[in-house]
C-alpha cells in the first residue's frame, strides 16, 4: 500500500510538473490546471468483508474500477457495523481524508446514521444504496440508488422452472424484508411462468451471514425434495457449494458463483454497480449534482446475468433470452395482475401492472402464491 | 425425492447432530483435558477460528486437506503453549489470558485469512454409511466424516486415559491439588503446558472441520461462538468425556431444528427455534444442578469453580 | 499509538484506610510501579505489533502516527474516541461488579440487548409523554430489564448452583434471539421496511449531545456509574461485604453476611449498567431498537474489566484506550490498506502483554517499600 501511496504521490508530482510545463507553454494552461486540480475523494463503506463473493464484493469491484478513473481517489472501509461506528467512519472520511462523495452501501446505514451525518456536513454529497430517499424529507445533499435485481431473479426463476423435475424450488433468505421478498416473489413468478404447479420453499436464517445455518437450510431444502436452490444472503458461497455437493441446481446472486458449482450452476442475478458509480463520479467531477433517486435494472445496466451453465437446456435458454430481450426493451413487467398472495388474497388485480419504478413494490410485505413460507 | 414430512424433521435433527456437533466435540474434549489439569482456557474460540483458517489455507495451497487438518492442530497447539506459558507466570489470571488469546486468535485468523475467502480448497471426504437405504435423505444424513468418528472414539479413549493411566492420574492430581502434585515431584507448569497444548491441538482440529467439511468454506462468519459454547459445554458435561459427546450431539441436533422446521412449513418464530440449543442447555442445567453440593468432577484447582 | 494513554491505576496504592494514603515515599514507589509496569507492557506491545505490521508491508512509524491521529490527533478524533468509550464503560462494569464477589459474568451483551429492547418498548408505551419523563421511564425500564437478566444468572447460581459464567453466556444468546424475534415481530414498526425496527422515538425524545461536544450523554452516565461503583465497592459496608464474599465465601457466611442477597443485588446492578448502555444506544444513537444493538460492546466490556483488574475506576482509562484503538482502525484501513482485523491483532497483543506483565509486580526492588 505504501507503494500505492508512492504512486499516487508520483502521479501528483507528474501532474504538477505538467502544470509547470503548461505555464511555460501558456496555451495549454487550462488543461494543465485541470490536471493539477485536486482529486475527488470518494468514500466507500461496506458492512462486511470486501471479498465475500457476494453483496460487498459487488460494490468493492466497482470501487476498484473507479480507482482507474483519472482525478478520483477512493477510500474504503470494510466491516463497519450499523451503529455509531458508521457515523464516525463517514465523519472521519470527511474530516481526515477530505471525502466529498460518500457511499454507505448497507441498508442499515441510511436511517438515522447517514441522515444525521449528512445534515452536519451539507457540502458533502451522500448516496446510499437501497434507501428510500424522499426529496424534502431528507437532507438535500443525500440520495439513494438501487438496482432492480428482481429482473435477474425472474430470469433465474425461468431457468429454475425448466431445470426442476420435482417442481419444488428452494430459497435461502436472511430476513423477511421487502428487498428479499421481492426477489423471492420474482423468482417464483419466473418459475411459475414455466409451470404453474411449481412451488418455492423459503427458509429464513435470521441474519445476513450465518454459514452453518445456510448450509443446514440448503440441506433441509434438498431433503424436502427441492432440486433448484437460490438465495439472498450476503455471501452465497456456502449455499451454492452445499447445493452442488448435494447434486442440486443453483442460481447465483450478487456476483458470479459459476466457478463454485461447475455442474449445477444455471445462471445468476448479478449487480453491475460500476454503471451507477461512474455516473455519480462523472457528475460530481463536472460540478453537477449526482442523481438523488437513481434506480435501474437490466436495461440501464445496473444489473446483469451470469452466463448460462451447462445444465441449461436450449428451450430454457430461448425462453429466458426472450424475456430478457423484452426487459432490455423496457416492455416487460414482473408484477402484473392477477397476482395472489400465498395467503389467498388477490394483491394485484387482473389488468393492473406495477412498473419497476413503482415505489409500492419497494414496500413489499407479501409472498406470492406458490411460495411456502411466511413474512413474519 | 420423497417427502418425509415430520419424519424429515427427526432425520434432519439426527443428521444435524452428526454434522454440526463435531467442532463442539473436539473443542470441548480439548477444553476438558485442559481443565482437568486445573486451568481454564477461554481462548479456544480463537483457536477454533485460527484452526479453520489455517486448515483451509494449507489445503488450498498444498491440495491436501489432511495436511490442513494437521496444521490446524499444530496451530492450535501453538496457541495452547502460548496460553500455558503466560499462565505459568505467577499471578496471571488464566480466564483473562484466555479472553485475550481469543481476540488474538480471531484477529490473526481474519488478518491472514483475507486471501483465502475467495478460493475453493479441496475438502475432506465423507464415508457413505447410508448405502443400505433407498432414501436420499437417509443416505445424505449418514454421510459421515472421519473426524466425527475420531471424535466419537476420542471421548471414551480420553475417559480411559484420565481414569486408568499414569498420565491421566498425573493430570488429575495437578488439577485437583497443585501442592500435592508438587509434593509428588511433578512439575505443575509442565503438566499444564502439555494438557493445554493438547487441548489446543484438538480445538484446532475442530476448527478444520468447519472450514474443510461442514459448511466446508472459510469466511469470517464461520464460527458463531462455537468455541466459546464448547467451553461452556464442558461445565455442562461436568468434566466427563462421554457426557461431552452427549452434550455436543444434543447441541448440534438442537441447532438443526430451526431450518428443519421451516422446511416442513413451520415458519413462525425461527429466531426462537434458532435459540433452542441455548435454552435447552440452560433448562437441563437448571434441572440437574444443585445448590447444596458442589459440581462433582470439578477439578479442585479450577479458578472458575473455586 | 496509545503509549500516551493515562496509566492504569491497577491496585490500591495503600491498603484501604491506611494512613499511608498521603504523600509518603513508599506510596510514591507503589504508584510508580502501577504506572511503569503497564506502560512497559504497552511499549513491548508497540514493538511486537510494529514487527507485525512491518511484515504485513506497512511502515510501523507511519502506522503509529496514523493511529495517534485517528484516536487523539485532532479534536474530531478525540470526540470520536470518547464517543466509542461511552458504552464500553457501562458494559465493563457488568463484568467488574460481580467480579468483586468472585462471579465471572460474560453475558453483558445479553443485558445490553434486552435492556435496549425493553427501553424501546417502554418508549412506545409512553409515547406522547414529555421527553424527560419518557426518557426517565425508558432508562428505568432498560436498567430493570438488564438488571433482571443478570440477576437471573446470579439467582441460578445462588439457588440452583448453576455456573454463572455459562448461564450468562447462554442467556446472552437467548436475549439476542428474543430481541430479534420481538423487533421483527410484535414490536416491529410496519414502516421500517428493510431494517426491521421498533417505531422511531422521534428527534424530540432523543438524548442529545453534551454541550460543546459531539458526544452523547452516555459518556457522562458511564463515568458517573464507574465512580459510583468504585465508591460502592470500596467505601461502603455493602461493598466491604461483597468483597469479603469474593475473598472467602465461608468466612463471609460465618460473619453473618447474606451471600445470596449480596450476589443478587450486585448482579442486578451489573446488569442495570449494561441495560442502561442498551437504553443509551436506543435513545441516543438509533432512535429505535433493532438488530444493530448486537454490536459486541458486551464482549469488549469483558476484556476491559479484566485488564482493569475489575477496578471500576481503572475501567475508565482502559475503556478510553479501547475507544481510541477502535477510532483509529478506520484510518489504518483507508490509508495503509491494512485489513480491519489489524485492530483485533493489536488489541490481542496488547492484552496478552498487559496480562503477562501482572507477574512483574513486586519483582523490582526499587518499587518496594523500604523498612
Amino acid at each position: 500500500m505504501t507503494v500505492d501511496q508512492g504512486m499516487s504521490r508520483r502521479m501528483v508530482l507528474g501532474a504538477l510538473g505538467g502544470a509547470a510545463a503548461g505555464t511555460a507553454l501558456s496555451g495549454f494552461l487550462p488543461l494543465s490546471r485541470a490536471l493539477a486540480a485536486k482529486k475527488l475523494v470518494v468514500g466507500f463503506i461496506y458492512v462486511g468483508p470486501r471479498d465475500d463473493f457476494g453483496y460487498n464484493q459487488a460494490h468493492a469491484e466497482a470501487a476498484a474500477m473507479l480507482r482507474s478513473m483519472s482525478g478520483v481517489k477512493v477510500v474504503e472501509e470494510e466491516k463497519v457495523p450499523e451503529t455509531l461506528d458508521v457515523q464516525k467512519t463517514m465523519e472521519s472520511m470527511i474530516n481526515l481524508d477530505g471525502a466529498e462523495l460518500v457511499f454507505p452501501t448497507s441498508f442499515g446505514y441510511f436511517d438515522p446514521h447517514m441522515l444525521k451525518v449528512a445534515a452536519k456536513y451539507p457540502d458533502v454529497e451522500f448516496r446510499h444504496c437501497g434507501g428510500m430517499f424522499k426529496a424534502g424529507t431528507h437532507p438535500a445533499n443525500t440520495g439513494s440508488y438501487f438496482g432492480y435485481i428482481d429482473e435477474g431473479q425472474y430470469l433465474n426463476g425461468i431457468a429454475a422452472g425448466h431445470a426442476t423435475k420435482s417442481k419444488k424450488l428452494g430459497f435461502v433468505a436472511a430476513k423477511p424484508i421487502p428487498q428479499v421478498l421481492r426477489n423471492i416473489n420474482a423468482f417464483t413468478l419466473g418459475a411459475r411462468s414455466v409451470d404453474p404447479s411449481i412451488t418455492t420453499q423459503v427458509i429464513f436464517t435470521g441474519d445476513w451471514s450465518m454459514p452453518i445455518k445456510e448450509a443446514e437450510a440448503t440441506n433441509g431444502l434438498v431433503n424436502a425434495g427441492v432440486d433448484v436452490v437460490t438465495c439472498h444472503v450476503d455471501s452465497p458461497k456456502v449455499v451454492v457449494e452445499t447445493a452442488e455437493r448435494r447434486g442440486a441446481f443453483t442460481c447465483g446472486y450478487h456476483a458470479n458463483q459459476a466457478p463454485l458449482a461447475p455442474k449445477g450452476y444455471l445462471t445468476g442475478a448479478e449487480w453491475n454497480w460500476i454503471t451507477v458509480y461512474k455516473d455519480f463520479v462523472t457528475k460530481a467531477q463536472a460540478g453537477e449534482k449526482p442523481g438523488q433517486f437513481v434506480r435501474g435494472g437490466l436495461k440501464e445496466g445496473f444489473i446483469k446475468t451470469s452466463a448460462y451453465g451447462p445444465a441449461v437446456s436450449p428451450e430454457s435458454k430461448a425462453a429466458g433470452e426472450a424475456v430478457k430481450a423484452k426487459m432490455m426493451a423496457g416492455d416487460f413487467s414482473i408484477f402484473s395482475g392477477p397476482i395472489s398472495t400465498n395467503t389467498g388474497k388477490e394483491i394485484v388485480a387482473a389488468g393492473k401492472t406495477y412498473g419497476q419504478t413503482d415505489l409500492w413494490l419497494e414496500g413489499m410485505d407479501w409472498l406470492v402464491e406458490g411460495v411456502v413460507g411466511s413474512t413474519s | 425425492m420423497e417427502d418425509l414430512g415430520w419424519w424429515g424433521v427427526a432425520l434432519a435433527v439426527l443428521a444435524g447432530a452428526i454434522r454440526v456437533s463435531t467442532p463442539f466435540l473436539f473443542v470441548s474434549l480439548g477444553e476438558l483435558l485442559t481443565e482437568k489439569s486445573g486451568r481454564i482456557n477461554l481462548g479456544l474460540e480463537g483457536t477454533l477460528v485460527m484452526g479453520a483458517m489455517s486448515a483451509y489455507a494449507i489445503s488450498y495451497m498444498t491440495g491436501s486437506p489432511w495436511l490442513g487438518v494437521l496444521v490446524a492442530g499444530l496451530a492450535g497447539a501453538l496457541f495452547g503453549v502460548l496460553h500455558a506459558l503466560i499462565c505459568g507466570l505467577p499471578r496471571v489470571n488464566d480466564i483473562a489470558v484466555g479472553i485475550a488469546l481469543m481476540l488474538l486468535g480471531t484477529g490473526l485468523a481474519f488478518f491472514l485469512g483475507k486471501a483465502f475467502i475467495q478460493p475453493q480448497a479441496p475438502i475432506l471426504p465423507a464415508i457413505e454409511f447410508g448405502w443400505w437405504s433407498d432414501l436420499p435423505q437417509v443416505r445424505s444424513a449418514l454421510q459421515i466424516n472421519v473426524l466425527f468418528i475420531l471424535g466419537v472414539l476420542l471421548a471414551p479413549f480420553l475417559l480411559w486415559v484420565l481414569t486408568n493411566t499414569k498420565w491421566g492420574l498425573i493430570v488429575r492430581t495437578v488439577g485437583d491439588s497443585a501442592d500435592a502434585a508438587r509434593a509428588m515431584g511433578y512439575s505443575v507448569n509442565l503438566v499444564r503446558l502439555a494438557a493445554t497444548a493438547s487441548g489446543g491441538f484438538l480445538a484446532g482440529i475442530g476448527g478444520s472441520f468447519l472450514s474443510l467439511y461442514y459448511p466446508g468454506s472459510w469466511n469470517e462468519g464461520l464460527s458463531s461462538g462455537q468455541g466459546l459454547m464448547a467451553v461452556a459445554l464442558v461445565i455442562f458435561a461436568r468434566w466427563q468425556p462421554i457426557r461431552c459427546l452427549g452434550a455436543a450431539l444434543l447441541f448440534g441436533g438442537a441447532g438443526a431444528l430451526g431450518p428443519a422446521l421451516q422446511s416442513v412449513g413451520v415458519t413462525q418464530g425461527y429466531y426462537l427455534f434458532n435459540a433452542a440449543p441455548y435454552l435447552l442447555t440452560l433448562v437441563i442445567m437448571i434441572a440437574t444442578c444443585s445448590p447444596t453440593r458442589t459440581l462433582t468432577g470439578a477439578p479442585g484447582e479450577l479458578s472458575i469453580t473455586k | 499509538m496509545v503509549d500516551e494513554t493515562a496509566p492504569l491505576p491497577t491496585r490500591p496504592l495503600a491498603p484501604a484506610g491506611s494512613p499511608l494514603a498521603g504523600l509518603s515515599l513508599d506510596a510514591l514507589r507503589g504508584t510508580a510501579e502501577a504506572v511503569l509496569i503497564p506502560v512497559g507492557a504497552l511499549v513491548a506491545t508497540a514493538v511486537v505489533f510494529g514487527i507485525f505490521v512491518a511484515l504485513a508491508g506497512a511502515d510501523p512509524l507511519e502506522t503509529y502516527e496514523l493511529m495517534y491521529r485517528g484516536a487523539f490527533g485532532t479534536w474530531f478524533s478525540w470526540q470520536n474516541t470518547l464517543q466509542r468509550t461511552a458504552p464500553l464503560l457501562l458494559t465493563a462494569l457488568c463484568v467488574a461488579l460481580p467480579a468483586q464477589l468472585g462471579l465471572v459474568i460474560i453475558g453483558g451483551e445479553g443485558a445490553l440487548v434486552i435492556g435496549g429492547m425493553c427501553s424501546a418498548a417502554a418508549g412506545m408505551a409512553m409515547m406522547g409523554a414529555p421527553p424527560w419523563l419518557l426518557l426517565g421511564v425508558m432508562a428505568l425500564a432498560g436498567m430493570a430489564a438488564g438488571g433482571a437478566w443478570i440477576a437471573l444468572a446470579g439467582a441460578l447460581r445462588q439457588f440452583r448452583g448453576v455456573n454463572e459464567t455459562i448461564s450468562s453466556l447462554l442467556l446472552a444468546y437467548i436475549a439476542i434471539a428474543l430481541m430479534n424475534h420481538m423487533v421483527e415481530g410484535p414490536l416491529r414498526d410496519p414502516a421500517s421496511l428493510n431494517k426491521p425496527s421498533t417505531p422511531p422515538l422521534g428527534e424530540a425524545n432523543m438524548i442529545g449531545s453534551i454541550p460543546g461536544l459531539d458526544v452523547h450523554w452516555g459518556l457522562v452516565f458511564g463515568l458517573v456509574a464507574c465512580v459510583a461503583s468504585y465508591v460502592l465497592m470500596r467505601r461502603t459496608t455493602f461493598g466491604f461485604g461483597a468483597r469479603m464474599v469474593g475473598g472467602n465465601v465461608r468466612a463471609a457466611r460465618m460473619a453473618g453476611l447474606s451471600v445470596a442477597k449480596l450476589g443478587m443485588i450486585t448482579c442486578f446492578l451489573a446488569g442495570a449498567a449494561a441495560g442502561l448502555a442498551g437504553m443509551v444506544e436506543v435513545a441516543a444513537v438509533h432512535g429505535s431498537a433493532n438488530g444493530s444493538l448486537v454490536a459486541g460492546y458486551g464482549y469488549t466490556g469483558i476484556l476491559i474489566a479484566f485488564i482493569a483488574r475489575q477496578n471500576p475506576l481503572a475501567v475508565i482509562p482502559v475503556a478510553l484506550m479501547f475507544g481510541g484503538i477502535a477510532a483509529s482502525g478506520g484510518l489504518l484501513q483507508r490509508r495503509l490498506d491494512l485489513p480491519d482485523a489489524t485492530i483485533l491483532v493489536l488489541q490481542g497483543i496488547a492484552f496478552v502483554m498487559i496480562l503477562a506483565s501482572d507477574t512483574l509486580y513486586g519483582r523490582f526492588r526499587v518499587f518496594q517499600p523500604r523498612g
